[in-house]
């Protein structure tokens, strides 16, 4: 099962290799990767999703928990998450298929970014679901190329007024 | 009070400007270290320009690897910190195996390396090596100090990383310029790491659920891992396992945990351990692992380990739990509160005489079917060799071991009553550990026999070595089980690859007497049995470093043996 999961890390030199190295020396898989600073410059927060069952989701939390720079681990499955990326995808175009292109990335309402004679460059930004369903309906009129971001996620807050 | 003239010292040194290299060495003297193992370089010359002076003990070996591995015996045997000090370049990628060693073993070390000046990092520049990076798997941390102001914290955090927790060792480069800069040293009164809080205090409900679990079992059986030697636990356990007459068996890292002489200690488990203690833990009703991690060589095919058991499990380290081996009840902390937290909470319970009784009697029965045995015969035991040693000792010294059958052959056959008396290299296994350990636990003790039981393989891994021990004159005894053979492989060979003895003879040796005269030091040979006790006598009234060789038998085995992916309880015997 794919968990994403949420890191708070000292900015220290190092630590992404840190991270990256935990994963690659154990055998945890990497689908994604982002990083970037928070409001406090000390602190970095890095989304990765990962795969597996149960047990090795508990060892990656346990593992990275372990590592010293590592300040927070948040497993978001285990909460209600928003979850956004962004992906760059280049299509074929040609007369016949223009218009088909144009009409899926309206209903996924992505943006045309890059127009040439023979490809469009589509930007669209949404869940996981999302971006993975606007692919899969591109793939049969032919993509070029894609450029994918990281995942970006938050937790939600929880919606009851408190008493 | 030599602490508090040393303190005085400390008061007028604070506001002082200095160079790097002796921000340094106040650092190790605030955090009262007492001696370092080295070797000098190109990189660190200004840090032994100060040492030249300074008040604290270098001990300068013949290999980078050696270093580490002293450092380690050192830490091992006292339970301090043990520190080493190396070069840039192949001085920093010759200690990574030592650090490697202690990383598996969880052994308090700081490792400082020197580097070629910041301005030429990442240009191949002369000995240069990215030991940082090189090192990430292996450290507990490591740190890269780039500024001269830096390094007071930094050592302070290193030590207090390495020491803390599940220890480990922590490697810090400094480079040659930063160590060369000027500034005021200040060393810092307290540490803030918001990123790294072990857990010591164990949870008070899992306690109390674990001492139900306890007082309703009918099987029990404790694992006394290398946790309870870290966590200085040999009393708290004793006193734990004596109260509930709970039998208790020993990982290779818990030897020494709980005295092997005492009537419910079952022996060593595992790959090599007795016919009892894979038996008992095999049939067990209720498992409480201490200070274990479960690994490999102890619990055999873990699908088949302890079937019918509820297990519970103590340890500081929460990657260690139900990482192999599902566990019941898990308990986070140091094994030593934990233990003591239990005691507490049970010290109003009367426990009746005669518990387990039966259970007590079916591991007799099982000690009756097979105990650690050899024949003796014309030519030397190798067992025989290692009884001898406890017995000419009484027990009474520091045993170091090297890797493979003289190890295993040790931990079956010298009794370990005490902790920190059993210096070996479990977690990585590497052969050439011994002999510098030794030397840093005969450092650390200068009045104790320290021994290093060796193979003919093993002992030439850091031979060099050598030269440091008579340099210092230190009284270190070397025993070496001389088969001509890599043992273990050879056994493995003969076992389970049809007797294809591959590569696992040693055609040309060295004349091991010979070489100990080379050195400066004291050789002796046994060749037959009648000459083993006068050859260890002989030694041990020595006060010089001293090799003995004894001609062993050369295909003796290690037995029993559990075959790889077999469950412990099905062992070779014979």
């Amino acid at each position: 099962m794919r968990h994403t999961i949420s890191v708070l890390v000292d900015n220290k030199p190092g630590v992404l290799a840190r991270v990256a190295g935990l994963f690659s020396g154990r055998g945890f898989n990497i689908e994604c990767l982002s990083v970037n600073e928070t409001l406090d410059p000390t602190m970095s927060q890095m989304t990765l999703v990962t795969r597996g069952d149960e047990q090795l989701i508990e060892q990656i939390m346990k593992q990275l928990n372990k590592l010293i720079d590592i300040v927070k681990v948040i497993d978001l499955e285990t909460s209600d998450y928003v979850g956004r990326e962004m992906a760059l995808i280049k299509v074929n175009v040609d007369e016949a298929r223009r218009s088909e292109v144009l009409s899926i990335a309206d209903i996924f309402r992505g943006k045309v970014v890059d127009i040439s004679p023979h490809y469009y460059t589509i930007e669209v930004t949404g869940d996981e679901d999302k971006i993975r369903a606007i692919i899969e309906l591109f793939k049969p009129l032919g993509i070029k190329e894609i450029a994918r971001t990281g995942k970006a996620a938050l937790q939600r807050e929880s919606k009851e007024r408190k008493a | 009070m030599p602490e508090q003239a040393g303190y005085k010292v400390h008061r007028q040194v604070t506001g002082v400007k200095m160079k790097g290299a002796q921000i340094f060495l106040e650092s190790l003297i605030r955090e009262q270290v007492k001696v370092i193992f080295g070797y000098p370089g190109g990189s660190v010359l200004d840090v032994y320009n100060s040492l030249y002076d300074a008040k604290l003990q270098h001990i300068l070996v013949r290999h980078e690897q050696a270093a580490v591995h002293a450092a380690d015996g050192y830490a091992r045997a006292t339970g301090d910190v043990g520190v080493c000090l190396v070069t840039s370049g192949p001085g920093a990628t010759n200690t990574v195996t030592g650090i490697a060693t202690a990383y598996m073993d969880s052994i308090p070390i700081v490792i400082f390396s020197g580097q070629v000046p910041t301005m030429l990092i990442g240009n191949d520049a002369f000995q240069e090596a990215d030991i940082v990076g090189i090192t990430r798997p292996c450290t507990k941390h490591n740190y890269l100090v780039r500024d001269v102001k830096e390094i007071a914290a930094t050592v302070k955090e290193a030590f207090y990383i390495a020491r803390s927790g599940r220890p480990g060792p922590v490697l810090v480069d400094l480079p040659k310029d930063v160590l060369r800069e000027s500034a005021v040293f200040h060393y810092p009164e307290q540490l803030n790491m918001r990123s790294y809080r072990p857990t010591y205090k164990g949870n008070k409900r899992q306690i109390g659920r674990a001492m139900e679990e306890i007082a309703e079992a009918k099987k029990p059986v404790i694992i006394a891992g290398g946790g309870v030697i870290l966590s200085n636990a040999a009393k708290e356990l004793a006193t734990f396992a004596r109260k509930f007459s709970i039998p208790v068996t020993a990982t290779l890292m818990g030897l020494g945990g709980f005295p092997a002489t005492d009537p419910l200690s079952l022996g060593m488990l595992g790959m090599h351990g007795t016919y009892c203690a894979n038996m008992a833990v095999t049939n067990c009703d209720l498992l409480i692992a201490i200070g274990s991690r479960f690994d490999d060589r102890a619990t055999g095919d873990v699908n088949r380990f302890a079937p019918s058991a509820k297990i519970i499990h103590l340890d500081i380290d929460p990657t260690s739990i139900s990482k192999n081996i599902k566990v019941d009840i898990p308990i986070v902390g140091d094994v030593k509160e934990i233990l003591k937290d239990s005691l507490a909470i049970a010290s109003e319970q009367k426990v009746s005489k005669g518990l387990h009784a039966e259970w007590l009697k079916e591991i007799e029965g099982w000690k009756k079917i097979h105990t650690l045995n050899y024949k003796q015969t014309e030519t030397i035991k190798p067992q025989y060799v290692i009884e001898k040693l406890h017995e000419l000792t009484k027990g009474d010294c520091i045993i170091a071991t090297e890797v493979g059958q003289n190890q295993m052959w040790t931990a079956q056959f010298f009794a370990f009553d005490k902790p920190r008396t059993l210096l070996t290299s479990g977690g990585l296994g590497t052969m050439g550990y011994g002999f510098p350990a030794a030397i840093g636990a005969q450092v650390a003790f200068p009045d104790k026999t320290v021994i290093d039981i060796a193979g003919d393989g093993s002992i030439q891994m850091n031979i060099q070595e050598l030269a440091t021990a008579v340099q210092y004159q230190l009284p270190v005894k070397i025993a070496i089980l001389n088969n001509h053979s890599l043992g273990m492989v050879r056994q493995w060979q003969e076992l389970f690859y049809q007797k294809r003895y591959s590569h696992s003879t040693f055609a040309a040796h060295p004349d091991f007497v010979k070489l100990a005269e080379a050195y400066g030091a004291v050789g002796l040979r046994a060749t037959k049995p009648d000459e083993v006790v006068a050859v260890i006598k002989n030694a041990l009234a020595t006060p010089r470093t001293v090799i003995m060789e004894f001609v062993v038998e050369s295909e003796e085995g290690v037995y029993p043996i559990v075959p790889a992916g077999a469950p412990i309880n099905e062992m070779i015997l014979v």
